[in-house]
């Protein structure tokens, strides 16, 4: 039997209608979102990254993190990201309107990110843990980022940067460990990550 | 005359096996006129039809086995890194996040496609009855398309790549994919045009599908993603429509063509029900395709969205359930020849995983039970189950049929042939309840806010190290192959004159030439 054009026109039929489902309505629906207003100010959320936090996403993209850490809420009852205290509500697609691409991800061998900003607001931290996540987290089976840091010798002060090791993960004597641009616009950029701000399509429990 | 007998005369995969009878002529084109077929022509023209894919499909493969060692080492290396993370961890180009991407990449890129390209190519000729167009041009697509993948791999691991599911290679590569799979699209669509045999079979519809949807699926996504972005939220629906698609509209029909083709091929049995392969294609091109949006359960997109793709997915078992029936059926009373066919071996291996991979995926979408395993380590048992154990393993037994017919050399040694089953097939094993028991564990203590977070990661650290053993085992088998395909392309080893099996030739014979004791008597 001969069905060469049936199987044209059915294969065509059949990958429109998947397209028009889960690429064009998805876009129509939610592609020209705007941000809101904020209540009691002139604010609006979100608001577009700042020039360090956005290298910072660079960053972020290049080393993979979104292999291991989601940035996604999900509702209340439906898994506990709330009670884990990862977020004060879920996310929606607003929060996402700048993401470019977007970094939702689908895998938590690490925590979720989603507001690491307001979780975790200490640069301090955040150097400590990308240099060798056993420093603040023991057990701890994320890579370290060594190689945003740079190994120097101490010439006359000690840098503003340099990181407050503990004795164990200390440099000889006379260096000192800093981090490089690229590992201050990655902590620029996990700072930056906080979807605290209310909205009234995501209620807060 | 039932539609089932009609499909066992005219099919082109009716008892053919080497040197077989049923074979058409370009004058049957039509024509329902029965003729006597002269097997010594039937066997030149076959021949001649499979003479002209040596080169290319041969090229592709070759790239194919190169990847396929490239991407075990680059899985290794990451699955190592997440249970012991101070191995080799000073280098950018080998921290994790690097690491895995390439791994994907390599192995999608590097050898599920150029494999199944070449295969598409091969039976493309073989069921049009046609010597493959363009040969030589192919050759340059598959030249193009392996210094692309290598270019992508070296981008990812040099930082360059997108983070984005599936389309890591950075933006300059996929052009050249663009390019290359043009000139496989055109060679598959002439040839085609040129066929002998009017008859479309299973296989073909299958083939016709990846060859269309592939390219639609790979330039929407990388327009709309990468060269011209839109927002956030959208982005996920067509990450995760293009991701689920790759697997479900590229990989999973070519590998279902091949499957269709083989077992009767082997057998020298036709396919037990025609309407059933009809339903089994019909079903799978409209339901996979809306199946992907159950990535995004409890993420930030409509929930229509989430929902049309559960019952998508719940549709899927349809085409699966009319495969798997098709399948079984067509084997029926024929198991035995598993201890003796390579080919079969992995064939049916393949076949049944698909079946369930598919079952798995679909009750892997229900919200209950998604509410558990999203985000854990069973997803990723998961996608092996459909990439490797079903598409890689249908592959295997697809190289072992084709391979020793275009380097006209058989393979060199049964008992690498057996390594590499027994360790691609045990690896596989090993890896898939490693990682689903770990997973459901992690999923559950995840959901349970009193557990700490690192008291998960530590918990997982066993179950991760099952997989660095299953890793181990697959890559054994996987240099095992690579020997034996070192071995075939240069024609190393003994000269032999019989296809090597993995048990008595003789009984194989005895098997393959006897029908099956309840094997239907003709009507009355």
């Amino acid at each position: 039997m001969n069905h060469a054009a049936t199987i044209f026109v059915g294969v065509m039929l059949t990958f429109a209608s998947a397209w028009l489902g889960l690429v064009f309505l998805p876009y129509v629906q939610l592609g020209n979102i705007e941000p809101a207003a904020i209540e009691g100010s002139t604010d609006a959320y979100p608001k577009p990254l700042g020039g360090l936090a956005a290298r910072g996403r660079g960053v972020y993209i290049a080393g993979g993190c979104v292999y291991c850490h989601t940035q996604q809420i999900r509702p209340e009852g439906f898994g506990a990201d709330i009670e884990r205290g990862w977020g004060p509500r879920r996310t929606v697609a607003r929060d996402y309107m700048y993401d470019r691409p977007h970094l939702m991800g689908t895998n938590r061998t690490g925590p979720d990110l989603a507001n690491i900003g307001a979780r975790q607001p200490s640069s301090k931290w955040h150097h400590l843990h990308l240099y060798n996540p056993r420093i603040t987290s023991p057990g701890s089976v994320m890579p370290s980022f060594r190689y945003l840091y740079e190994k120097r010798k101490i010439t006359g002060e000690r840098s503003r940067l340099a990181l407050e090791l503990p004795e164990e993960w200390k440099p000889e004597s006379g260096y000192e460990i800093v981090p490089t641009d690229e590992a201050l616009a990655l902590v620029a950029y996990l700072q930056a990550l906080d979807h605290t701000t209310p909205l009234k399509e995501a209620e807060t429990p | 005359m039932s539609d089932t007998r009609r499909e066992k005369s005219s099919s082109p995969a009716s008892p053919a096996p080497r040197g077989g009878k049923a074979i058409g002529r370009a004058s049957d084109r039509g024509g329902s006129v029965e003729r006597p077929i002269d097997p010594e022509r039937a066997a030149r023209r076959r021949f001649r039809v499979d003479e002209s894919t040596r080169v290319p499909v041969l090229t592709f493969f070759t790239g194919g086995a190169f990847w396929l060692l490239a991407g075990s080492i680059l899985a290794l290396l990451a699955s190592i890194k997440l249970h012991t993370p101070e191995f080799l961890d000073g280098a950018s180009w080998l921290t994790f996040g690097r690491v895995r991407p390439a791994h994907l990449n390599t192995m999608i890129y590097g050898w599920a496609s150029p494999t199944g390209i070449g295969v598409i190519l091969w039976l493309t000729a073989r069921l049009a009855k046609a010597e493959l167009r363009f040969p030589r041009l192919l050759v340059a697509a598959a030249v193009v398309w392996n210094v692309a993948v290598l270019w992508g791999t070296i981008g990812i691991l040099r930082g360059e790549g997108t983070s984005i599911e599936w389309i890591e290679f950075p933006p300059y590569v996929p052009p050249l994919l663009v390019l290359a799979f043009s000139i496989v699209a055109l060679s598959v669509a002439t040839t085609f045009h040129d066929r002998g045999e009017a008859h479309v079979y299973v296989s073909q519809w299958y083939i016709f599908g990846a060859i269309f949807w592939f390219p639609w699926l790979y330039t929407v996504v990388e327009l709309l993603m990468v060269y011209r972005p839109m927002a956030g939220s959208p982005q996920a629906s067509v990450n995760w429509w293009f991701a689920h698609n790759v697997l479900g509209l590229w990989l999973t029909p070519i590998g279902l063509a091949t499957i269709y083709y083989l077992i009767p091929k082997v057998l020298g049995r036709p396919v037990h029900s025609y309407y059933l392969s009809i339903v089994g294609f019909w079903s799978l091109a409209l339901f996979y395709n809306w199946a992907g949006a159950h990535h995004l359960i409890g993420g930030p997109v409509p929930a229509w969205l989430v929902t049309v793709s559960i019952v998508a997915s719940m549709m899927m078992l349809i085409p699966v359930g009319t495969v798997a029936i098709n399948h079984h059926f067509t084997m029926v009373g024929r198991f035995a020849i598993l201890k003796y066919s390579p080919t079969l071996r992995f064939i049916v291996f393949g076949a049944m995983s698909y079946t369930a991979v598919s079952v798995q995926g679909s009750f892997q979408s229900l919200r209950d039970w998604n509410e558990v395993t999203h985000f854990t380590h069973y997803t990723i048992a998961h996608a092996h189950l459909g990439v490797y154990s079903f598409f890689t393993m249908t592959m295997f037994g697809a190289l072992y049929y084709i391979m020793p017919r275009l380097t006209r050399w058989e393979w060199a040694s049964a008992r690498l042939i057996r390594v590499h089953f027994w360790g691609t097939a045990g690896g596989m094993a090993i890896y898939w309840i490693g990682l689903t028991w770990g997973g459901v564990l992690q999923g559950a203590a995840m959901n349970d806010p009193k557990v700490p977070f690192l008291d998960i990661v530590k918990m997982m650290i066993p179950y991760l190290w099952s997989r660095s053993l299953a890793g181990v085992l697959m890559t054994t088998g996987h240099v095992a192959f690579a020997a034996l395909f070192t071995m075939n392309m240069l024609h190393l080893g003994k000269r032999r004159y019989e296809p090597t099996l993995l048990d008595d030739p003789r009984e194989y014979a005895r098997l393959i030439a006897s029908p099956p004791a309840w094997e239907e008597t003709p009507a009355s």
